[in-house]
């Protein structure tokens, strides 16, 4: 038995060996996929500060406010601010038109007056205030003119991103309301006459964000690598399912399986054969993406990947995915009659699985239902089990339910094909 | 049951949906070390009663021994005593001549040197150890023919179903194949083997059985029954007159 699981296993490995177009879709698309993927995904997890985007800056105001944006937006790194556009000082038209074309991704439009009437109206507030504590001149307050709310116009390019958007809107609304605090500090100390007083002006409240990894000295933080190399390995695991199922239906083509059923070989030790030489791939194929996110991604300026002992927990997670992946391939080969059946229904299906599984959009970003329909992919169990180890360091204990469900899977779906192929030659 | 390698006795199947039968009560026994040729039309049932024979489909009622052994019991006993050589190329196109014979050989438990062996002298008596080596997708059909019964036979079966095995093959490639299940048969092999080429048939078999419609028409020696039939100089006479001209064609 042994012996005949061995020759099974040498014979699919030297099919798979002259199988060039197969191992493309095996090695070359999923590299092509991970280096792809991860490298326009870099910018989405990298801070604001790291961006550096070119904005229009359209200046009505020429006042004190205006000044201060144009400063502190060039000196965060977050933009790039531009006044002028082929020599001539940018108008909120041209502004408009170069964003709407889609060449720049915002412009700032700051009204006419707005230092002005931010002054006025704090002054006001702040006169009101020392009026009711009496400190003040009565009269004083009401000699001031009511000054209305004035907007910021902000003009983003439609195919920007909504959380692009908010961040921008976040980021601007914070610059301006540092300068309406220091304006009512100053009119304060104008009022109360106080001029030699150093306002301490840092931020009470900071944020301390921490992650599973307290105890050691190296936190891993979330980066494209991190989340790029467990999915799109899963994703290329996953891919297996094309060639295998075609491996599968050429056999009933080709009339080897006819010979392989008259043959003393329980079918069982066919479909070890195959199941051991894709986990085989599998594992390799995890390799591969291992050491590019360790050796290839810090040369091409992206985050190394940091594996910090889970090395082992990740190959688990990887031999259970495979698993899962290999069943699926032999159910979808058994069932496929044709090779134009099996190779674009394979290749879909690992794409929607892959949907649903989380691999593009994160499950918790997902609608409800599509949030319930996750639960139900082995793509996801396994990613879940990938960043459990990877981000949050689980143990054993904490993915050994995504593990049981992938081997499950295995199981029902090599079950279902094995019955399957048993009822159709029943005939 | 002694000189007989297969007994079969009211024998049926009839396909899911199917409006009729395929193959119909059949009862027939074959000697052993035969070379018997079971003839008829497309859609006579000869296919569908190998298939039954060798194990790839089940029968719809009776039974059928081959060499002392029943696939309800002893599945495994028949499957490592027969050879099957199916009408298509039954081989993987990527792997050589060898690859795939030391492949299927070893799903016999044949190990070793004594498998390489028998994969050298195999390749030999059908004169292609030069080809040993070379993948299958770049062999003509007549080399691939004699690889596909190779691969079959390499185990030594006691009972080999060949189905057509010398369909599309040009006359040198087919007399070798003759040839090479002439000798097997010497060795001690009972052959049932299907065809169409009739000529061949007559030379080849010892013993004919022309069925039609899922039952046996007539059976006995080539010689037995080109005389049994007024006029009849060959089989291919023996054939129309009992078989008719009407076109077999149907889905």
């Amino acid at each position: 038995m042994v012996y005949k699981l061995a020759m099974t296993i040498y014979k699919e490995m030297l099919l798979l060996k002259r199988d060039l177009g197969g191992l493309v879709i095996l090695f070359v698309m999923p590299l092509m996929l991970i280096i792809t993927v991860t490298l326009i995904q870099d910018a989405s997890f990298k801070s604001m500060d790291d961006l550096n985007i070119p904005i229009l800056l359209v200046d009505n105001d020429h006042g004190e406010i205006s000044k201060t944006v144009k400063e502190d937006l060039n000196k965060n790194g977050n933009f790039q601010v531009i006044s002028q556009l082929k020599g001539k000082i940018i108008n909120e038209e041209m502004a408009r038109e170069a964003v709407f074309k889609g060449e720049y991704q915002l412009a700032i439009i700051l009204p006419q007056d707005l230092s002005t009437d931010l002054n006025s109206k704090v002054q006001r507030n702040v006169e009101r205030i020392m009026q009711s504590m009496e400190v003040n001149d009565s009269n004083k307050a009401e000699q001031k003119k009511e000054v209305n709310e004035r907007s910021v116009k902000l003009y983003f390019d439609p195919a920007s991103q909504i959380s692009f958007r908010n961040t921008v809107k976040n980021s601007i609304d914070k610059l301006i309301t540092n300068i309406e605090k220091e304006k009512v500090y100053q009119g304060f100390q104008e009022s109360l006459g106080i001029s030699d007083f150093a306002i301490q002006d840092e931020n009470f409240i900071s944020y301390q964000v921490i992650g599973p990894d307290l105890k050691s000295e190296e936190e891993i933080l979330p980066n494209s690598v991190q989340h790029n190399v467990p999915a799109w390995s899963l994703f290329a695991i996953f891919f297996i399912i094309v060639p295998l199922s075609i491996n599968i239906v050429k056999e009933k083509g080709q009339g080897t399986q006819i010979r392989l059923i008259t043959n003393p070989v329980p079918h069982f030790v066919l479909i070890a054969g195959k199941t051991i030489t894709y986990l085989i791939i599998c594992m390799l194929q995890f390799m591969l993406m291992l050491l590019i996110g360790l050796f290839l991604f810090p040369y091409m300026g992206l985050p190394k990947l940091e594996l910090q002992g889970t090395f082992l927990m990740l190959f688990i997670v990887t031999l259970f995915s495979g698993l899962a992946a290999v069943g699926l391939g032999i159910l979808l080969g058994t069932i496929a009659k044709t090779q134009e059946q099996a190779a674009p229904f394979a290749a879909t299906f690992v794409v929607i699985l892959a949907a649903i599984g989380g691999i593009w959009v994160p499950v918790f970003a997902m609608p409800k239902i599509m949030q319930s329909v996750s639960r139900i992919s082995p793509m996801n169990w396994g990613l879940d089990a990938y960043y459990d180890v990877l981000l949050r360091k689980a143990g054993f204990g904490q993915i050994a339910l995504e593990l049981l469900l992938l081997f499950s899977f295995f199981l029902i779906t090599v079950l279902v094909a094995l019955f399957y192929d048993k009822k159709k030659r029943a005939v | 049951m002694g000189s007989k390698a297969i007994i079969i006795q009211n024998l049926s199947k009839k396909y899911r949906n199917a409006e009729s039968f395929s193959v119909s009560n059949l009862t027939l026994e074959i000697n052993r070390n035969e070379i018997f040729g079971l003839l008829g039309p497309n859609g006579a049932g000869k296919t569908t009663l190998i298939s039954m024979l060798c194990g790839l489909i089940k029968p719809t009622s009776g039974k059928f021994i081959i060499e002392g052994f029943s696939y309800e019991k002893n599945a495994v006993d028949i499957k490592k005593m027969i050879g099957v050589v199916p009408q298509e190329y039954a081989l993987y196109p990527t792997l050589t001549a060898k690859e795939n014979l030391m492949y299927f050989g070893s799903m016999f438990g044949i190990k070793g040197k004594e498998l390489k062996t028998k994969v050298q002298e195999a390749l030999e008596h059908v004169g292609l150890d030069k080809f040993a080596d070379k993948q299958i997708h770049t062999f003509s059909g007549g080399m691939k023919r004699r690889v596909n019964i190779l691969a079959g036979v390499l185990h030594q079966p006691s009972v080999l179903f060949l189905d057509e095995p010398t369909v599309g093959v040009d006359v040198q490639s087919k007399n070798v194949i003759i040839d090479y299940l002439k000798a097997l048969n010497q060795q001690g092999t009972t052959i049932v083997y299907t065809s169409h080429h009739l000529s061949e048939a007559q030379d080849f078999c010892t013993q004919i059985t022309i069925m039609d419609k899922g039952e046996i028409l007539t059976s006995g020696t080539p010689k037995h029954l080109i005389e049994s039939v007024p006029n009849a100089n060959n089989l291919e006479d023996v054939f129309v007159s009992i078989t008719g001209k009407a076109l077999r064609d149907g889905l």
